[in-house]
C-alpha cells in the first residue's frame, strides 16, 4: 500500500519525466507562447479523449441517467461541503478574510443543518459558495501561470495550476482524513469523478459543434475560466 | 385641445424611450421572451436544433453586432481584411455562433435567470450586464452580455459564459487558419464547419 504523498509524487515524476523526453523530440513547430508543449499536449488530449469516450463518458451518462435529480444535487452537495474549509483557508491566504469567515460558517452550518453536506441549507441562508483553490492563491501571490499542459487524467493545467492541484489533492479531506477505509476512499473519489464529468456533459455538444479545433478551443477556454475565477468573476478588460 | 396635445406628446416621449432602452432592461426582455417560448416547447427542449436556431433567429439575432463580434474574433488581422472578406467571415461566423447558442438553448431543463444589479453611468455606450443562470443541485453558472450603443439602440458584441467570452475564445482558432491560409483560408474553414454541421443536423432529422 502506498499513501498518497508518495502516489502523487511518483506521477509528478513520471510527468516531468515525459515532458522532458517530448519536448525535446517534439516535432510541432509551435508559435503560441503560452503553450510550448502543444505537441506533447496534443498527443495527451487525444489519449484522454479516446479513454473518455469509451470508459468515463459512458459511465457519466448512464450516472446521469439513472439518478434522480434530488440524489444527484446531494451528491453535489456533500463533496461541495467537503471543499469549503480548504475554500475558507485559501480566501485567507488571498486576503479575502469575510469571505473566508462566510466559508467556515458554510461548513459548520451544511455539516450540521444540512445532514453531513447533503443539503446546502447556508446558500439558501445568503451564504454564498465561493470558488477557490490553491492555484488561483498562486496566482494572486503573484506566481506567473508558466506553461500550459494537458495531463493525463487530470485535463488542462497550467504549471501554476499543475503545483495548486498537488496542493489541493493533499489536503483533499475525501483522499485524507475522512475516510480510513481505501475501499470507502476510492469509491468517493470514483463517485465524485463521474458526479463531475456527469456535470459536464451540456458542454461536450457546444464545444463539439462549435470548436474549429477542440484542443485549441479547450485550452483557450481553460485560461480564460482560469483568469475569471481567480479575479472572482470579474477580471479587468483585456486590449483588443 | 392643449391636453390632447400633451397627450400625443406624452406618447411621443415614450416610444422614444423605449427605442433607446436601458441594455439591462433589454437583455431581460430578451431573456424573457425567449425562455418564456422554451418553457412551452417540447420540441426545443427535446433537442430540436432546427427549431432552436428559428427562435434565435428570430428573438436575439436582431439585437446582436455580428460585425463587431467577428472583429473581436478575428482581432488584429481583421483591419488586413477586405470589406468583402469581411463580409463573408462575419456571415459564417455568425451561423456558427448561432448554432452554439441555439444548441445550449436545447438543454434548457428549469434553469432561471438572475440578474445583478446593474449601474450605469450617463452618456456610457460600452457596459457589461451581468447575469447568473440557477439551477437546482448545480453551482450557478455565470452570463454576461456585453453591450454597445449604436444608433439603432444597444447591440450585444460579446457573451461571456463562467468567463469564457463565445467571442474571443476563436482568437488563436481564426490566427491558425490564417497563418495556414490566410483570410480566405479561414473563412472556407468557417464554411466547412457549417456545411458539415448542416449536413449532421439533416441527417440526425431523417
Amino acid at each position: 500500500m502506498t499513501s498518497f504523498t508518495e502516489e502523487a509524487k511518483r506521477y509528478v515524476k513520471v510527468l516531468a519525466g515525459a515532458v522532458l523526453v517530448l519536448s525535446v523530440t517534439q516535432t510541432f513547430a509551435e508559435e503560441n507562447p503560452l503553450d510550448p508543449f502543444e505537441g506533447f499536449n496534443r498527443t495527451m488530449y487525444s489519449v484522454n479523449d479516446a479513454l473518455d469516450k469509451v470508459a468515463i463518458k459512458p459511465v457519466a451518462k448512464a450516472y446521469d441517467f439513472v439518478t434522480p435529480l434530488p440524489v444527484k444535487a446531494g451528491v453535489g452537495n456533500f463533496f461541495g461541503n467537503t471543499g469549503d474549509l480548504w475554500i475558507g483557508v485559501n480566501s485567507a491566504m488571498q486576503g479575502k478574510f469575510s469571505d473566508a469567515g462566510s466559508d467556515i460558517v458554510r461548513l459548520l452550518i451544511n455539516s450540521t443543518v444540512g445532514i453531513f453536506g447533503l443539503f446546502d441549507v447556508a446558500s439558501e441562508l445568503g451564504f454564498e459558495k465561493h470558488d477557490e483553490d490553491l492555484g488561483q492563491t498562486l496566482a494572486v501571490w503573484g506566481a506567473p501561470s508558466g506553461p500550459y499542459f494537458f495531463w493525463p487524467f487530470i485535463g488542462p493545467r497550467t504549471l501554476r495550476d499543475t503545483a495548486g492541484w498537488v496542493g489541493d489533492s493533499y489536503v483533499d479531506p475525501v483522499w485524507s482524513a475522512l475516510t480510513r477505509s481505501i475501499a470507502v476512499r476510492n469509491s468517493l473519489v470514483a463517485l465524485r469523478f463521474v458526479d463531475i464529468r456527469a456535470s459536464l456533459l451540456p458542454a461536450d455538444k457546444i464545444v463539439d459543434e462549435a470548436a474549429l479545433d477542440k484542443y485549441a478551443y479547450i485550452r483557450d477556454a481553460y485560461q480564460q475560466r482560469r483568469r475569471n475565477q481567480i479575479y472572482d468573476g470579474r477580471p479587468p478588460r483585456l486590449e483588443d | 385641445m392643449k391636453q390632447l396635445l400633451a397627450f400625443f406628446f406624452a406618447g411621443f416621449v415614450t416610444a422614444a424611450a423605449f427605442a433607446q432602452e436601458a441594455p439591462d432592461a433589454l437583455v431581460m426582455k430578451i431573456t424573457e421572451e425567449v425562455l418564456e417560448i422554451v418553457r412551452k416547447d417540447k420540441d426545443i427542449q427535446s433537442g430540436n436544433t432546427r427549431k432552436a436556431i428559428e427562435l434565435v433567429d428570430a428573438k436575439v439575432l436582431p439585437y446582436f453586432n455580428f460585425q463587431h463580434m467577428t472583429a473581436l474574433a478575428v482581432g488584429k488581422d481583421w483591419r488586413k481584411a477586405s470589406t468583402q472578406q469581411q463580409q463573408q467571415l462575419s456571415a459564417e461566423f455568425k451561423t456558427l455562433l448561432v448554432r452554439t447558442y441555439s444548441n445550449a438553448l436545447t438543454g434548457y431543463k428549469n434553469q432561471k435567470v438572475v440578474f445583478k444589479p446593474f449601474k450605469m453611468n450617463p452618456g456610457e455606450i460600452d457596459v457589461l450586464v451581468r447575469t447568473e443562470v440557477q439551477q437546482p443541485g448545480s453551482k450557478a453558472v455565470q452570463l454576461d452580455y456585453s453591450l454597445e450603443k449604436l444608433d439603432s439602440g444597444w447591440k450585444v458584441y460579446d457573451v461571456t459564459i463562467a468567463g469564457i467570452s463565445l467571442v474571443t475564445n476563436y482568437r488563436d482558432q481564426f490566427a491558425q487558419e490564417i497563418r495556414n491560409g490566410g483570410m480566405d483560408g479561414l473563412i472556407q474553414s468557417v464554411a466547412a464547419k457549417n456545411k458539415s454541421l448542416e449536413s449532421n443536423l439533416a441527417k440526425a432529422e431523417k
